[in-house]
């Protein structure tokens, strides 16, 4: 593999129900470069593609047109070998399963020994401070809770890339920060590479190495804003005088994205 | 972040429990009362509705019978054979219409193209089939009636089966695509448990078919120990009461079955239950 990016797009279109009088253009002429350990996070009104560009990167739908690697393959094959997690705004956890049995679903599927699944899962239930709730159902637990119990399972197989489409959306606003917190410290222990979907200029800003600025009809990347913040990032971070610069400087690209 | 919710397993209260059910209980008695009391008031002819202190009485005549040595109750034989008939046919239908709309929702096409059919099936008065099963396996094989009952139940069986194993959650289904899972997979670990609340519905649906069926069968001919013909033969001799505690039975049988569906439900669905903790 030459190219070392983990998400190569080049020239990407997506258009729904293409050839008729319903198409829709959601995507053109996506250029988008990612590389390993980064964490970037696509920002834009409703309608901007953000959430059918990570769609393609995870091959839950299909390119209209343009090339997308993934991990140096084509997305059907890294979804395939498994490359990557996935996370998506309801935790849609299995409500027949217990909390643990949960976070061992992709593993079973993997096909991976039981102890091995136990273990695993005991790890990262740790790791989102879940540990005593293992035995107990989904609705026993609260949005937040089961949101943390998404991303153990998205990570218990150690993919090389984490796919989060509005993760936090649901949640309100304390408890979005603390998740925000959370998932920073979880990244930097896994060195995962995570492309993250959001609406939130904050969220995207306290979190991402790099925001991707997107604007709608068609859905087409306007700017991309590198964060001037160092890691690790913490409650301080949010008071930082270039975390509002940032802040400020996406909402005007968001707004000028609008207005065009 | 709220925490967990608090298990609600502190074991039934026996005193919350007979406040919970006592205006169940008490509209019963009034139903029973008044009815004793506006037969005995209007003096109504006991073939018309007799009074529930008759067929209590028939009842407990019954029960003597089928608890005393070198006696043998009718009734309780005719429920025995009914509860059976119902029972065989359940199952077998019931099991029928899962195993094949578990097929049939293998391959989606065949699900398509059979389920108009199992749809207009269901329309149709099945019960209307009973003498032409008593013909084929005879009038007083139990086989002609377990068949009757099957073929009632099969259709709900299946038709919300194949419901609940193609009504699943988009996200949820995604989430198996993302796991690169065979189909296998996913209708081990996700179409068939999120299918489980369509089949037990199905199933409590099914348990009171059962029993009309196997009744309706046996109003056509049967052995004499059977629910059915006992009703037809006490209507058709007078003797009301007797055929009011053969329908007694068959609402028990009824009652019954529900209630062994219910347990099940619970065992298997744990996840519904109020508590979680293994």
């Amino acid at each position: 593999m030459s190219d070392p990016s983990v998400i190569q797009a080049t020239n990407l279109d997506k258009i729904y129900n293409p050839g008729t009088d319903e198409a829709v253009v959601a995507l053109q002429d996506i250029n988008l470069s990612v590389q390993p350990g980064e964490f970037v996070s696509l920002i834009g009104p409703s309608g901007c593609g953000k959430s059918t560009l990570l769609r393609l990167i995870a091959n839950l739908i299909e390119p209209t047109g343009g090339a997308l690697e993934v991990n140096g393959k084509v997305p059907s094959q890294a979804r395939l070998d498994r490359d990557y997690g996935m996370v998506f705004q309801a935790a849609t956890l299995y409500k027949w399963r217990t909390i643990a049995k949960n976070v061992q679903l992709p593993l079973e599927i993997m096909g991976y020994p039981r102890g091995e699944r136990r273990r695993r899962a005991q790890q990262m239930l740790d790791m989102v401070e879940l540990n005593e709730f293992g035995g107990h159902y989904p609705r026993q637990l609260s949005g937040g809770m089961q949101q943390r119990v998404a991303i153990a399972r998205a990570l218990v197989f150690e993919p090389s890339l984490l796919l989060m489409d509005e993760p936090f959306g649901a949640l309100d606003e304390f408890t979005r920060e603390r998740m925000n917190l959370e998932l920073l410290r979880i990244w930097q222990q896994t060195q995962t590479t995570v492309v993250f979907v959001t609406h939130s200029i904050a969220e995207a800003v306290f979190l991402s190495g790099r925001i991707v600025v997107m604007s709608p009809r068609p859905g087409r990347i306007s700017e991309i804003v590198e964060v001037d913040l160092p890691y690790p990032r913490d409650f301080e971070t949010r008071e930082d005088p270039r975390y509002f610069e940032t802040v400020t400087a996406v909402r005007e690209l968001l707004r000028d994205a609008h207005e065009i | 972040m709220s925490a967990a919710r608090p298990n609600k397993n502190d074991g039934p209260n026996i005193i919350e429990q007979v406040i919970y059910y006592l205006p169940t209980a008490l509209i019963a008695v009034s139903v029973l009362l008044l009815w004793e009391g506006l037969v005995r008031l209007f003096d109504v002819q006991q073939f018309i509705l007799p009074k529930p202190t008759d067929i209590l009485a028939e009842f407990v005549g019954e029960v003597r019978l089928f608890l005393a040595a070198g006696e043998s109750s009718i009734l309780f034989e005719a429920t025995g054979a009914t509860l059976w008939a119902a029972f065989g046919g359940f199952v077998i239908g019931c099991s029928a219409g899962v195993i094949i709309a578990l097929i049939t929702a293998r391959w989606t096409v065949l699900s398509e193209a059979t389920m108009p059919f199992a749809i207009a099936a269901n329309s149709v008065p099945i019960v209307a089939f009973a003498p032409i099963m008593n013909n084929w396996f005879g009038l007083t094989n139990p086989a002609s009636k377990m068949a009757i009952v099957a073929i009632i139940v099969f259709f709900p069986a299946m038709i919300n089966t194949v419901r609940g194993l193609t009504l699943v959650d988009q996200r949820e289904l995604e989430l198996m695509r993302s796991y690169a899972a065979t189909p296998f997979e996913i209708l081990r670990k996700l179409r068939i448990p999120s299918a489980l609340p369509y089949i037990f519905s199905a199933l409590r649906v099914a348990s009171a078919l059962a029993i009309i069926g196997a009744v309706v069968g046996e109003f056509f001919g049967g052995p004499r120990a059977t629910l059915g013909v006992f009703i037809t033969q006490e209507a058709s001799s007078f003797d009301f009461a007797r055929a009011w505690a053969a329908i007694v039975m068959a609402s028990l049988i009824g009652i019954g079955f529900y209630l062994v569906i219910l347990t099940l439900e619970r065992i298997m669905m744990p996840w519904e239950r109020g508590d979680g903790q293994k």
